[in-house]
């Protein structure tokens, strides 16, 4: 059991929490995820690591409610617990001095690009940060990415902040001033990574990207989170989850996303009948 | 008086219900007809059966226990030799061991005694009995050293109720949020049900073991960190990664691996979804690539899930079938359909990017290989299709690298797994021993159960020694 100690909604459908879990806080890295479970019937799902905190034991999750797994969870408050949360797994970010770097950042996924652009900045990288979404309250932890940023763009669909347009237009943007750039992360949803990875193989940037495919253990033992790099199989929990963005079979992954569709609408409904009649 | 030639019949779930739902198939004996098989049994004196037990229970002295109608004897006589006798009654291959040798199915026209099934038994009855045995280990607890437990499979299930017994403070961390390894994850229900697999568990718990679950080691807590906090350490983590064959269409929607399958089956009970959250599908038509018991396991689970056919293709032919004969049995009384000598070499795909069918072609046995089986080897032009909505990959494991890459130290063998003393467990680090699986690769939950103890025994040789020598040096005792 997993004590949260704060339980915040930040945006539409975007929950943070911070939880207690020392010896995950005292061993998570950048790039690092967990694995919740919540309730004895409870799916296991994967969860970046948005921070962490070896000191006081904690590490933050921010997650989107996408399914009944996700709803479930941001039905809890302050003082609840998790039934389980194990990490912190998969293989952390690559994070050195290398120069001058971009992070792009969409969605929840700006919560797990967070500890990458601190460690990029904490090596001593130029950091260039590129945050985007829908409309200016679904663009997340500006203030923590700008922190860690010798510089911050925030692009907006509709223009409510920032610049209008898409993050893949911020990231031309950004090279076209001339300075070499060493190397990209981009964190969001599926689409956005697949777009930036184009466009930063047009640039000639190297791209990492954070795949987030269907989990179950997060260990490495059932497969089910394999996706294709390179036209090899590689586990997305144990080999990933960063991957090449240039090398990443996209409409593969994507297809993949989409096999449980049905499964997943069918237990939503359970569990929006179930919350309404407990109403 | 006369030996009856034959077993006393033993009560299953008739196979048109048992395909509906994952009760459990056998429903055991009752103790009059337990009496009545162990009134088969010879009582032989340097029982063939016993030699053949890797972890060599005294077979005749519990079965004539059994038969005095005294089950506390039987379960005494048990105890001392296995921890989990209710799940070794279960899964054992007892056919290639204990049964497989015995003096009486050797007598032609007679077939063996029902060891497996009188071992369940007594376990079964045993039931509620066992928690007396609570305090007896604990008293000692943490006397002799602390000892780590990585994993909770058979083999580190079996090591730490061994050294507990002994006296040892023995935690054991296992990464998923419930113990137990395979035979919580792998094996299905209605084989092995998850409440004996629990109740013994509870038994090892209750001896004073300590169990953290979600504690990945190599992840949450560093080999580095066990090292200064225990004196030794048992690596028991499975062979736990999934092979591909790696044919193009594996990553097709319906293409899994039988652990994938199995795990949201048994562990995460996706064949009660939507009341568990995990969905597994509904398939029409799925085959399974493979031959062992993990084929046989998806096989029938894909069954009980309401497929309207379900085919197992293997490369070799029914004779080497690896599987336990009783799983097969029951898989064909199921009604699976087996596509011997056969090989998939193409997943197809429906245009949507699911899966439509299975490519296949015909094999013949050609030399034997390495492993002393004749090779197959493929017909050419004897291509065919097989139309499924579901394919699920049972071709075996290989070791999981999460706990092998954060422990470099660690000599392997040329397959990837750790190297270790078959009789001691002892690796290439002193204070690490293995055993079970990440040491031979897949194999039973029996010879898991073996290495654990042959580890528990050297674990505690081990520890002495070192606090022998220490207290020499220091000319005081450092616990
Ligand atoms: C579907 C299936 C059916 C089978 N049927 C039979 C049968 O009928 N009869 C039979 O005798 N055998 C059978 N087997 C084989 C048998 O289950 C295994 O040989 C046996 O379980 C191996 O035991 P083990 O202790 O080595 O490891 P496992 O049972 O594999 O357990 C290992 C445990 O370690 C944990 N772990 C892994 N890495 C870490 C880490 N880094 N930190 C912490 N914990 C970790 C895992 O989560 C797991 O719980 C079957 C196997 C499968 C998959
Ligand atoms: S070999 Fe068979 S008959 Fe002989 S003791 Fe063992 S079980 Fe009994
Ligand atoms: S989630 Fe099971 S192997 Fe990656």
């Amino acid at each position: 059991m997993y004590k949260i100690l704060y339980a915040r909604d930040i945006a539409p459908k975007e929950f943070d929490f911070l939880i207690e879990a020392p010896e995950i806080a005292s061993h998570a890295k950048p790039g690092q995820f967990v694995i919740t479970r919540h309730g004895e019937r409870g799916e296991r799902i994967p969860l970046t690591v948005a921070d962490f905190d070896p000191i006081r034991g904690t590490i933050r999750l921010i997650f989107q409610v996408v399914g009944r797994a996700t709803a479930e969870m941001a039905s809890l408050r302050e003082g609840d617990f998790i039934t389980d949360v194990a990490g912190p797994l998969g293989t952390p970010s690559d994070i050195e001095r290398l120069g001058t770097v971009m992070a792009v950042g969409g969605g929840v996924g700006i919560a797990a690009l967070f500890p990458i652009i601190r460690g990029l900045k904490e090596t001593g990288n130029k950091v260039i940060t590129i945050l985007g979404g829908r409309t200016s309250e679904l663009v997340i932890m500006k203030d923590e990415c700008g922190r860690y940023s010798d510089e911050l763009i925030i692009t907006t669909d509709d223009g409510s902040e920032g610049q209008k347009g898409l993050v893949t237009d911020a990231m031309k943007f950004a090279a076209s001033r001339g300075e070499r750039i060493d190397r990209c992360w981009a964190i969001g949803p599926t689409v956005m990574m697949k777009f930036c990875s184009f466009t930063a193989s047009e640039l000639g940037i190297p791209i990492w990207v954070s795949m987030n495919p269907i989990m179950i253990d997060g260990t490495g033992m059932c497969g089910g989170c394999r996706l294709s790099v390179g036209g090899k199989i590689k586990f997305g929990c144990v080999d990933g989850p960063e991957f090449d963005g240039a090398k990443v079979n996209w409409d593969e992954f994507m297809n993949r996303m989409g096999q449980y569709r049905d499964e997943e609408k069918i237990s939503m409904e359970r569990y929006e009948t179930g919350v309404a009649l407990w109403r | 008086m006369a030996v009856n030639k034959t077993r006393t019949p033993i009560g299953e779930q008739n196979p048109n219900e048992r395909v509906k739902n994952f009760g459990e198939v056998c429903l055991g004996y009752t103790e009059d007809e337990g009496r009545e098989e162990a009134a088969r049994c010879l009582q032989c004196r340097d029982a063939p059966c016993v030699e053949s037990c890797p972890v060599s229970i005294d077979i005749p002295a519990f079965i004539l226990a059994i038969k005095d109608g005294d089950m506390t004897r039987a379960a005494d006589v048990m105890s001392r030799y296995t921890n989990l006798p209710a799940v070794c009654g279960r899964v054992c291959p007892q056919e290639t061991q204990c049964e497989g040798v015995c003096r009486l199915g050797r007598a032609k026209g007679f077939e063996p005694v029902a060891i497996g099934k009188l071992e369940r038994l007594v376990a079964d009855r045993n039931y509620s009995r066992q928690s007396a045995q609570k305090a007896e280990g604990a008293a000692e607890n943490g006397k002799i050293g602390r000892v780590a437990v990585v994993g909770s499979g058979p083999s580190g299930l079996t090591v730490a109720g061994d050294l507990v017994k002994m006296g040892y403070d023995v935690t054991i961390f296992e990464a998923l949020h419930a113990p137990g390894g395979v035979l919580m994850y792998g094996i299905p229900e209605f084989r092995l049900p998850k409440s004996i697999v629990e109740h013994e568990i509870r038994s090892i718990t209750n001896l004073g073991v300590k169990l953290v679950t979600n504690a990945i080691v190599g992840r949450t807590i560093t080999i580095g960190e066990i090292e200064s906090g225990f004196d030794a350490c048992f690596i028991g983590v499975g062979a736990g990664a999934p092979r591909f064959q790696g044919i193009p269409g594996t990553a097709l929607n319906g293409v899994s691996s039988a652990s994938e399958y199995l795990t949201r089956i048994n562990l995460m009970r996706g064949y009660e979804f939507p009341d568990y959250n995990t969905p597994i599908k509904k398939s029409k038509r799925v085959v399974i690539i493979g031959g062992g018991n993990v084929a046989m396991d998806a096989a029938r689970s894909a069954m009980r899930l309401g497929a309207d056919a379900v085919g197992i293709i293997y490369r070799r032919s029914e004779a080497e079938l690896p599987a336990r004969v009783e799983e097969y049995h029951h898989a064909l009384e199921e009604g699976i359909s087996f596509h011997w000598l056969s090989n998939p070499t193409e997943y197809a795909d429906d245009g949507t990017g699911s899966l439509k069918g299975v490519t296949c072609e015909k094999m013949e046995l050609g030399e034997p290989d390495a492993s002393g089986r004749r090779r197959p080897v493929p017909i050419p032009g004897s291509e065919f299709f097989i139309e499924a909505d579901t394919a699920i990959e049972a071709i075996g494991q290989e070791a999981n690298k999460v706990l092998l890459s954060a422990c470099p130290g660690l000599k392997l063998n040329k397959r990837g797994y750790i190297e270790a003393n078959p009789d001691t467990g002892e690796t290439s680090v002193q204070w690490i021993f293995a055993g079970g699986d990440i040491v031979t690769g897949a194999a039973t939950v029996i010879l898991a159960m073996g290495a654990g103890k042959a580890s528990a025994m050297a674990i505690d040789r081990y520890v002495r020694s070192r606090k022998a020598q220490s207290d020499d040096k220091s000319g005081r005792r450092t616990f």
